[in-house]
């Protein structure tokens, strides 16, 4: 009896143990890291425009995030009197809920102690692909549930948005599959050790002094470099999907009150901004993966391969939603036919061609892995 | 493995009880919620078995795109309950027919394999425990090689269908004002801007106008 008790323990009750126990590190982690970032997010706006951003919570408004956390908990939480209360209220967790659990496939970091990632599925892309397909939900049910026509169409038009752009990104997703080989995340991310910097030391000789400084520069094996256009596509795709500016159409606070959201107040609002923050930052760990090679250090050198890949991807990430508040404060607002037609009538003819460009190459030119 | 058959009646009970809630639902909005959770379930129940590519594969076109589309609809429709509570006895024994003829065909699917428990046994074996290889894998191969004929027809049957789906909706209105990005980008000062002497006292009209909205009379 104690016997089986020991072996169920270490059959299921240990690894149900180290999960539960990851999962809460990578979501509390994520949680401190999208609070800092929305922080950012403002400071990097504000000195856009040469103001001081928050600065009075904590030093330098470090803690400016936290109060606003706050402050929404505390408040009351208004339902419309019309409102479906179920649907309502649902909407914001399904948001939240579904940008929280793509961070479950997303590798962190590979060491001597293994994969830093919850769950190392060999379809994590996909998975990755279908929960991010799944937040258009929260989005339809908050601006159906509010019973305001205000925010039905708010809901209509992001909808019809983040719809358009999933497309697109799902092409520029194969062309990077097609020249991994797999859809498991951490395979991605090790398809990237060796590339067009690899290459060209070759073409140099790996024996001479040239060869092997190139043979260093590990950025250039990436596949932002190779794929560049593809890296583009998915940058603008990621900011459209995740309704940035400019492409912040639904909620645009100069012209339209805040789309699907007009109705929420206190903790169900602060549930929206909290999925759709996590899922800027989920884009942006993406695009580190896909494009920019994970966790490795960009130079194969001392004192930078010295650093854990953790603190690579972390940094990586922060770049990445570094150009997010860049584009936000410097490029004016589309207009929504503009928007469409740039996800259907550009995007998507692009990056069909890449694919099947990108799929030519590997096969001629005897690439494919 | 306990903890996958707690894990199939789990799915499996959600899976019937969200389908039956999807007929009972009062308000349509709900029942589409229904079955994207039915939807979920489904796919939950292929990861047991050992499909995750087809689990995903359902949730990114089924939860993902097909039902976004479906409750756009049924969002957008102005459903009157009363009138189609009215029409529920006259429209009962079609219904019934049709709930027979699904119950028949269930019956016969499960009565085959009550009598030849072999071809069950076929029918659930995930693709990954055969080959050894991921299902992933497995289909690219069966379907690319072995199928890519029927697999090219059923891609352009779709293409017909999108095709088909366009020319339907597609109108022409007359009279609407569309924006020429290339037109707009081959913009010069030349052929956009015509500078113009007013003498003074009076006023002209240029030669070129640029909008195409008729010329109103000018003087007078």
């Amino acid at each position: 009896m104690l016997a089986q008790a020991i072996e169920i323990w270490w059959t299921y009750g240990w690894p149900l143990a180290l999960m539960v126990a990851g999962s809460l590190a990578v979501l509390v982690g994520l949680l401190i890291i999208v609070a800092f970032l929305l922080l950012m997010d403002r400071k990097v706006w504000a000195a856009v425009q040469l103001r001081r951003g928050p600065n009075v919570v904590g030093p330098f408004g470090l803690l400016q995030s936290f109060a606003d956390l706050l402050k929404f908990v505390l408040k009351e939480p208004l339902i419309p009197a019309g409102a479906d209360k179920a649907v309502f209220l649902l909407a914001p967790l399904a948001t939240a809920a579904c940008a929280l659990a793509a961070w479950a496939v997303i590798p962190l970091d590979q060491n001597s102690w293994g994969k830093w990632v919850i769950a190392d599925l060999n379809i994590g892309i996909l998975y990755i692909l279908a929960i991010s397909s799944l937040g258009v939900y929260g989005v339809i049910m908050g601006g159906w549930a509010s019973n305001s026509k205000y925010s039905f169409m708010g809901a209509l038009r992001s909808a019809a948005q983040m719809v358009s752009y999933e497309v697109s990104i799902g092409f520029v997703i194969i062309t990077v599959l097609l020249c991994v080989g797999s859809l498991n995340m951490t395979a991605i991310v090790k398809a990237q050790e060796a590339g067009v910097a690899t290459w060209l030391s070759r073409m140099a000789g790996a024996d001479t002094g040239a060869g092997q400084v190139i043979a260093k520069l590990s950025f250039l094996n990436w596949f932002w470099l190779p794929l560049f256009p593809m890296f583009v596509v998915f940058f603008i795709s990621a900011l459209a999907e995740t309704n940035r500016p400019p492409f912040d159409l639904p909620e645009a606070e100069s012209e339209l009150v805040a789309g699907f959201m007009v109705e929420y107040s206190s903790t169900p609002y602060l549930l929206f901004m909290l999925g759709e923050y996590v899922a800027i930052v989920t884009m942006c760990a993406m695009t580190t993966i896909l494009f920019l090679g994970g966790w490795q250090s960009p130079v194969a050198m001392a004192p930078f391969t010295l650093v854990p890949g953790i603190f690579w991807f972390i940094g990586k990430i922060t770049f990445v939603f570094f150009m997010f508040a860049m584009v936000k404060a410097m490029v004016p607002r589309y207009r929504y036919d503009q928007l469409m037609r740039l996800g259907w009538k550009v995007f998507l003819p692009l990056s069909l061609l890449m694919v099947v460009v990108v799929a030519g190459v590997l096969q001629f030119g005897n690439l494919a892995p | 493995m306990w903890l996958a058959d707690v894990f199939f009646y789990l799915f499996a009970v959600l899976a019937v009880a969200s389908g039956a809630m999807v007929i009972m639902a009062k308000n349509p909005v709900h029942a589409v919620l229904f079955l994207i959770l039915a939807f979920f379930n489904a796919a939950g129940l292929f990861v047991l078995l050992g499909a995750e590519f087809l689990a995903m594969l359902l949730v990114i076109v089924y939860v993902g795109a097909v039902a976004v589309l479906f409750l756009f609809v049924v969002m957008m429709l102005d459903v009157d309950f009363a009138e189609l509570r009215a029409g529920f006895i006259k429209n009962a024994p079609l219904g019934l027919l049709i709930a027979g003829i699904v119950l028949a065909e269930l019956i016969m699917v499960l009565g085959f394999r009550l009598v030849k428990p072999t071809t069950l046994a076929k029918a659930t074996v995930p693709i990954s425990t055969v080959a050894g290889i991921d299902n992933t894998t497995a289909l690219g191969r069966v379907i690319y090689t072995q199928y890519a004929y029927y697999f090219e027809a059923a891609g352009l049957i779709l293409f017909v269908a999108m095709i088909g789906a366009i020319v339907l909706t597609l109108r022409h209105k007359e009279g609407v004002r569309r924006q020429s990005i290339a037109a707009q980008v081959a913009r010069n000062p030349k052929t956009a801007m015509e500078v113009v002497k007013v003498p003074s006292g009076g006023f002209t009209v240029p030669d070129k106008v640029v909008d195409n909205k008729p010329k109103e009379k000018v003087g007078a």
